[in-house]
C-alpha cells in the first residue's frame, strides 16, 4: 500500500522545502536572537567603548565627540586609583571569604547529604539566589544597624566591647557596622555566597566515587582524602565560583551605597557620573575597568579549569 | 528492466560523503519484494547509513535510490512508504503505549475511536494486549521493542526497516524475538530490511545477507552462500569463525589452493590414530596449542607442522570434554573435504 | 540538580561527617536564609523610624497603609508589565537560539554561546551603562521600552539554558521517528517537540519573570524617572519615609518571587542541569 496522498498540503510542502535545506533553517532560527543580541547588547557595549574615548568639555559640560585618551588618563589620578584599588581589594576579600564559607557547605552537600537532604539544601541555596537582591541587602541593613539585631545579640552576651573593638580597627571598621567596610564586606559575602556554592558543589559531586573508595582502600583517612584528592578536584569549581563573586563585587554600586562608608567604589562612581549633570565618558572609562580586570581574571581562571566547571 | 521495477529498493551507485569520510561509497544493489534482507557489518561499515538513506533521514551525495521503481531523491521520510524500528525504540515518552502506536493514523487524520481500535489490534499481534494505558517508562526493554514494532506496522508500510532492534536485549529474549520477528514477517508479507552487527542474527533470520565493510558491500547472498562460500577474507573472518591459510602454510598441504579459508567445524581432529581419514581428503599434521570447553562444543587451536594455525570446533557428542590442560602439545591429525575449502585472492585479510 | 543516585558513597562507606563540618554547614545554611526572616519580623514593627531590635511592638497596620499608597501600586503595575513583556520576548528568542544550537553544528558555535551568556557574565553595571550610552547616542528617551530592552536581553539566557538542557536530555531519534510515521516538521513540532520542552519553557519563563521582577542594577540606568518595584524600594532605602511599609513591600516581593522559583524547581527536577545554575 503506497501512500500516494492526493496533493500535499501547503504546510507539508513548506516542511519538505525546509527539510531539504538545513542551512536555511539554521539561519531562520538563529537570526532573530542574534539580531537582538547583536544590536541591543553588542551595540550598547560598543557604544560604551566609544563613549570612553570621548571627553567632557570642562566649561560647557557637554560631551565632545572627538576621540582621545584623556578620559582614560583621568583614571590615573591618585583619588581615582584609590577607588579602583579599594574595589579590587574588596572583591578579592569577598571572594576568599565566600570560598571559605562555601566549601564546607558544598562539601557536606556533595558528600554526606542523602537524596532528600540534598534537595532541601539545594532549595535552601537556590531561594536566596533567586530572591530579590535588593530585599536581601535591605535585610542586612536592618540587622547591621546600630540599634539592630547584631548589636542586641552582642549586648545580651555582654560582648559589646568586642564589637566596639572590631569597629575601631582602622580601615575595616567604622562608626557602626552598617557604615564600615566590614559591614559592606559581610553583605557582599551574603549576597554572592550562592554563586560560589553551586559550582563548588557541582565540582565536588563530579568526583567519581571510585576515587574516594580507592583512596580509602589505599589507607588514607577522610581528612587526607579531602586534602589530597577532593580539594584539588574541586579547584575548577572554586575558580568558576570566584569568577562570579569577583566580577559581581567589582561592578556593584548599590551595596556600598546602602551599607558602607562614604568612600566610593567603582560602581558608585559610574552610577554617580551617568546622570544628566554627569560625565558619561568618564563613567564609561570607569566601567571599562571591571571589564578589563575580568578579562584578565577570566584568562587566569581558565587555566585553573573554571570554564569546564561552569 | 522488469526486474528493476519489481524490486522493493534499488541502490544505483549511491554515495554518502561527510567531507572526507565516505560513509557509503558507490553502492549498488537491489532488494526484492517480500524478502527478509539483512545488512551485516562492523560499526562504521555503512550499513546504518544505507538504512537511513532508504528511510529518508539522509540524502545521498551522489547516485540514485529507487523505492518500488520510483526515485526518492528529495522525498522526506514522511512521504515515503517506509517505516522504521529504531535502535533505542524512540517511543514518545509523553504519550502512553496506545497513543504511541496510534501516532501514524492520528497524523493521517483517522478518527480517535478507529485508530485506538487498530492500535489495540496491533498490540495483540505483538503479544502486548491490554498494555495500552501504560507509559513507555513503565515497560521492559522487550516490551518497548514490541511497541516500536507495532507502531511501525500499523501504517501497513511496504518496507519495514529495523536498526539493530535487538541489541539491548539479553540473550534469551533476543533469541525469542528473532523467531517472532521472522514469523511476523512471513505473516505480514512485507519486505524487512534488517541492520545488525551480529552475524548469528543475520544468518538465522534472513533470506539474503549483504556484508558491509568500510562503506561498500563485500558480498550479497543467501546465508549459506555467505557462510560456506565467502567471497573475501573479510567476509570469511567476519561471518563466523574462520581459518585462513596463505603462503607456505597453505602450500605445505597437498591439494590445497595457494590461499584458502576453511570453517572450523568442517575439520575433523584425530588423536592417536583411532580412525583413518577418508581417501581424497586434505590432511595436515600438528600439535594442540590450546583447547576451550564451550559446553556444547570444544574449540581446539592447532599449530601445524607446515606452519600456520587452525581452529577446530568439535561438537561434544561423546559427552564431556575431550581432555584438559594435559592435552597441550599432543600431536593430532586434521582432515577435511576438498570442496569445503574456499580459495581466496592472495590479498591480506581486511 | 542533585543526582538521583541512591544514597551517597560516603554514607555507604559508613563515614560520619565531623561535628565541625556539620556546624559549618549549618552555619552556612542559616547565614543564607535567616536574614530574610528579619524582614518579615520588621514588617510588623510599630517603630517606624529606626531598626531597633527587638521591635518595641507588633502591629498589622502597615499592611493597610501599604495598600493605600498609590505609588506602590504604580510601581507594581510597571514591574509586572515589564516582566511579562520581557519574558515573552526572551521565551521566543531563547527557544529559537536553543533549537539552533542543539540541532546544528556550525562554525562559530562557541562564539554564539559566549554572546548569549555575556549579558549575565559581565557585571550589571557594565550592561546598564552600556545601554545608557547607547540610548544617549541614539537620542532615545527613557520609556517603557528602554526598560524592556534591557530585561529581555538578560532573560534570554535563562530560557536558553532551560530549553537546551531539556533538549539535550531527549533522544534525537524522537523527531526522526515522528517523521518516519508520517508527520511533517510542523506536526512533529506540535505533537512531539513541544510537549517535551513544555515544562522547560514554563520553568524558563517563570525564572525569567522572577529575574525581571527583581532586577534593579541595570534598571536604574534604563528607567529614567519611572519606578519599578525594586527602584521604588531603592528610593525608600535611600530616603526612607515609613520604614515598615518598605518592609511590607519587601515581604510581598519575597512571596511573589518565591512562587515562580519553587514552581520552576519542581518542573525541572528531572533535568540534571539545574535551572538556576545558569544564572
Amino acid at each position: 500500500m503506497s501512500l500516494d496522498v492526493a496533493a500535499p498540503s501547503p504546510l507539508t510542502r513548506a516542511s519538505t522545502f525546509l527539510y531539504l535545506r538545513p542551512r536555511l533553517v539554521l539561519t531562520l532560527l538563529l537570526l532573530p536572537p542574534l539580531l537582538w543580541l547583536g544590536i541591543v547588547y553588542l551595540g550598547s557595549l560598543f557604544a560604551l567603548l566609544a563613549q570612553s574615548f570621548f571627553y567632557i568639555d570642562d566649561f560647557s559640560g557637554l560631551t565632545v565627540y572627538q576621540p582621545t585618551l584623556r578620559t582614560y588618563g583621568e583614571l590615573f589620578t591618585p583619588a581615582n586609583l584609590t577607588i579602583i584599588l579599594r574595589t579590587v581589594m574588596m572583591a578579592a576579600t569577598v571572594t576568599v571569604v565566600c570560598g571559605t564559607i562555601a566549601f564546607p557547605l558544598a562539601y557536606y552537600m556533595a558528600r554526606y547529604a542523602g537524596t532528600k537532604a540534598k534537595a532541601i539544601f539545594y532549595l535552601a541555596v537556590m531561594l536566596p539566589l533567586w530572591s530579590n537582591y535588593l530585599v536581601r541587602v535591605y535585610a542586612w541593613k536592618l540587622i547591621l544597624a546600630k540599634e539592630g539585631a547584631i548589636s542586641w545579640i552582642f549586648q545580651q552576651l555582654h560582648l559589646s566591647w568586642l564589637l566596639d573593638g572590631v569597629l575601631s580597627i582602622p580601615v575595616v571598621g567604622g562608626p557602626s557596622l552598617s557604615s564600615s567596610y566590614l559591614g559592606t564586606g559581610i553583605v557582599f559575602v551574603y549576597i554572592w555566597l550562592p554563586y560560589m556554592i553551586l559550582p563548588v558543589e557541582a565540582a565536588l559531586e563530579r568526583v567519581p566515587r571510585s576515587l574516594l573508595e580507592a583512596s580509602a582502600d589505599l589507607g588514607a583517612r577522610p581528612k587526607e582524602t579531602l586534602r589530597k584528592v577532593i580539594f584539588p578536584l574541586a579547584i575548577p569549581g572554586i575558580a568558576a565560583g570566584s569568577i562570579f563573586t569577583f566580577s559581581l563585587t567589582l561592578g556593584d554600586y548599590i551595596i556600598p551605597n546602602l551599607v558602607g562608608s562614604s568612600r566610593p567604589f567603582i560602581g558608585q562612581v559610574v552610577y554617580g557620573l551617568q546622570g544628566t549633570a554627569g560625565n558619561l565618558p568618564l563613567a564609561a572609562a570607569f566601567a571599562m575597568v571591571p571589564v578589563l580586570v575580568m578579562a584578565g581574571y577570566l584568562t587566569l581562571a581558565k587555566r585553573f579549569g573554571a570554564f569546564d566547571a561552569l | 528492466m522488469t526486474k528493476a521495477s519489481a524490486s522493493a529498493v534499488s541502490f544505483r551507485q549511491v554515495s554518502r560523503h561527510y567531507g572526507e569520510v565516505r560513509a557509503a561509497d558507490n553502492i549498488s544493489f537491489d532488494i526484492e519484494d517480500g524478502e527478509f534482507f539483512s545488512m551485516l557489518g562492523p560499526s562504521g561499515s555503512g550499513k546504518t547509513t544505507c538504512l537511513r538513506l532508504i528511510a529518508g533521514f539522509e540524502q545521498p551525495t551522489s547516485g540514485e535510490i529507487l523505492i518500488h521503481g520510483k526515485s526518492v531523491a528529495g522525498v522526506p521520510p514522511y512521504e515515503r512508504d517506509v517505516n522504521t524500528v529504531f535502535q533505542d525504540y524512540a517511543l514518545f515518552p509523553h504519550m502512553n503505549v496506545a497513543d504511541n502506536v496510534a501516532y501514524g493514523p492520528m497524523i493521517r487524520g483517522e478518527p480517535k475511536a478507529q485508530r485506538l481500535r487498530e492500535a489495540e489490534e496491533m498490540l495483540r499481534m505483538v503479544a502486548l494486549a491490554g498494555l495500552g494505558a501504560r507509559k513507555p517508562s513503565q515497560l521492559s526493554g522487550g516490551q518497548r521493542q514490541r511497541v516500536a514494532l507495532a507502531r511501525a506496522l500499523i501504517n501497513k508500510p511496504s518496507l519495514l526497516l529495523l536498526d539493530e532492534p535487538l541489541g539491548a536485549l539479553d540473550l534469551k529474549l533476543r533469541e525469542q524475538m528473532q523467531v517472532e520477528l521472522k514469523a511476523i514477517q512471513r505473516r505480514v508479507g512485507i519486505t524487512f530490511i534488517y541492520v545488525t552487527h551480529d552475524q548469528g542474527e543475520a544468518l538465522g533470520m534472513s533470506d539474503r545477507v549483504a556484508v558491509f565493510n568500510k562503506g561498500h558491500i563485500e558480498q550479497i547472498g543467501s546465508p549459506a552462500d555467505v557462510y560456506e562460500h565467502p567471497a573475501s577474507a573479510f567476509v570469511a573472518g567476519f561471518v563466523g569463525v574462520s581459518n585462513i591459510l596463505t603462503g607456505p602454510a597453505a602450500q605445505s598441504i597437498a591439494g590445497a589452493p595457494a590461499a584458502f579459508s576453511i570453517r572450523p567445524e568442517k575439520i575433523t581432529l584425530i588423536m592417536g590414530g583411532e580412525e583413518m581419514p577418508p581417501a581424497g581428503a586434505c590432511l595436515a599434521r600438528g600439535k594442540i596449542e590450546s583447547l576451550l570447553y564451550l559446553g556444547s562444543s570444544t574449540r581446539f587451536n592447532v599449530t601445524l607442522e607446515g606452519g600456520g594455525e587452525l581452529t577446530v570446533i568439535e561438537q561434544n557428542r561423546a559427552g564431556g570434554a575431550r581432555g584438559g590442560a594435559e592435552m597441550q602439545g599432543r600431536p593430532v591429525l586434521l582432515w577435511w573435504r576438498k570442496d569445503h575449502m574456499q580459495s581466496m585472492a592472495e590479498a591480506a585479510p581486511a | 540538580m542533585p543526582s538521583k543516585a541512591a544514597g551517597n558513597v560516603s554514607l555507604r562507606m559508613g563515614e560520619r561527617p565531623s561535628l565541625s563540618l556539620k556546624a559549618a554547614a549549618t552555619f552556612g545554611l542559616l547565614f543564607l536564609n535567616l536574614p530574610l526572616a528579619f524582614i518579615l519580623l520588621y514588617a510588623f514593627s510599630t517603630d517606624d523610624r529606626s531598626f531597633t531590635f527587638p521591635p518595641p511592638g507588633l502591629t498589622l497596620k502597615w499592611f493597610a497603609v501599604a495598600w493605600e499608597r498609590s505609588d506602590i501600586w504604580q510601581a507594581l503595575w510597571l514591574s509586572v508589565r515589564v516582566a511579562l513583556t520581557g519574558t515573552a520576548i526572551a521565551l521566543v528568542l531563547g527557544t529559537l537560539a536553543a533549537a539552533a544550537m542543539f540541532r546544528f553544528r556550525f562554525f562559530g558555535r562557541e562564539a554564539i554561546t559566549l554572546l548569549i551568556l555575556l549579558p549575565i557574565a559581565l557585571p550589571g553595571i557594565v550592561t546598564g551603562i552600556s545601554l545608557r550610552s547607547a540610548f544617549g547616542f541614539a537620542d532615545m528617551p527613557f520609556s517603557y521600552w528602554t526598560i524592556v530592552l534591557g530585561h529581555a536581553t538578560f532573560c534570554i539566557v535563562v530560557v536558553y539554558n532551560n530549553v537546551i538542557a531539556r533538549l539535550r536530555r531527549s533522544s534525537p531519534a524522537l523527531i526522526e521517528a515522528s517523521m518516519d510515521l508520517g508527520a511533517n516538521s510542523f506536526q512533529t513540532f506540535r505533537h512531539v517537540v513541544l510537549p517535551n520542552i513544555a515544562t522547560a519553557l514554563l520553568a524558563g519563563g517563570m525564572l525569567a519573570f522572577a529575574l525581571s521582577f527583581d532586577e534593579v542594577i541595570v534598571t536604574t540606568f534604563t528607567a529614567g524617572q519611572q519606578e519599578t518595584i525594586p527602584i521604588w524600594i531603592l528610593g525608600q532605602l535611600l530616603r526612607p519615609r515609613e520604614r515598615p511599609v518598605t518592609n511590607v513591600v519587601a515581604v510581598f516581593v519575597i512571596a511573589v518571587t518565591m512562587l515562580p522559583i519553587l514552581g520552576a524547581y519542581w518542573l525541572t527536577r528531572d533535568t540534571h542541569e539545574a535551572s538556576g545554575s545558569g544564572k
